[in-house]
């Protein structure tokens, strides 16, 4: 599963993208970001606050504990400040 | 699906709004409407040397496409065009440009709001500030006033 990281997420954890193949229990995107947020202390940084964190799957918004299954590309960002 | 004519452009360049209102109103007689909204990059007082438009591509484009179909289908449209920019952009320049017609006011003044209240709130973009002095004035923040102007439209 290729995961992309947005603005401070991005930042924090110091990269833009990355492939993941995430234990079978992580089977929605809150497990995701539980699960990521194990990964050392740059990803603990980023995903401190876990419920600020929008997450969009194959490139669509997505609800807090979407399932992952069929999904390839996960994105995590922060609330969107455009226009 | 209502076939109204529709462009979405995310792009780095700056944006011609008569050429883009022209090209909604040519040849046409049944326009009896055009609003257009153009946002702007502001100093802050002074502050503010620039700010960095970061997006996410592919989702920027098809965000904004299903906020203009959901505006088409809310209301008797002739035509939407949503450009918005990304990358560096100084005080002054232009960032993001909402173009409605209809054949009556209201429903070109409304879809015009609601595409650029959702555009605030669902289209994948983060500004970044950059000061005078050198300095990054950081993540701007998201703004709880533009989700409650997003929220009246759910009713």
């Amino acid at each position: 599963m290729k995961i992309r990281y947005f603005a401070w997420v991005r930042e924090r954890i110091g990269k833009a993208e990355e492939v993941v193949d995430p234990p079978p229990e992580v089977a929605t995107t809150t497990d995701l970001l539980l699960w990521l947020k194990s990964r050392g202390e740059e990803y603990d940084w980023a995903l401190e606050r876990p419920e600020v964190i929008r997450v969009a799957c194959d490139q669509v918004h997505a609800a807090p504990g979407t399932p992952l299954a069929g999904v390839s590309e996960v994105a995590l960002f922060p609330p969107m400040t455009g226009g | 699906m209502v076939d109204v004519p529709l462009t979405v452009r995310v792009q780095r360049e700056a944006f011609d709004v008569a050429a883009e209102t022209a090209r909604l109103t040519e040849g046409r007689t049944d326009v009896g409407a055009v609003v257009t909204f153009t946002g702007l990059c502001r100093s802050e007082g002074g502050e503010l040397a620039a700010l960095e438009l970061e997006h996410y591509p592919g989702m920027a484009e098809a965000e904004i496409e299903r906020t203009a179909r959901a505006a088409i289908e809310r209301w008797p449209l002739l035509g939407v065009t949503a450009v918005h920019r990304h990358g560096r952009i100084a005080p002054g320049e232009p960032i993001v440009l909402v173009i409605t017609t209809s054949s009556h006011r209201v429903a070109a003044f409304e879809a015009a709001e609601f595409l650029m209240d959702f555009l605030k709130t669902r289209a994948p973009f983060w500004k970044k500030e950059e000061r005078h002095d050198g300095t990054t004035g950081g993540w701007v923040d998201a703004r709880d006033h533009d989700d409650a102007a997003a929220a009246r439209w759910e009713k």
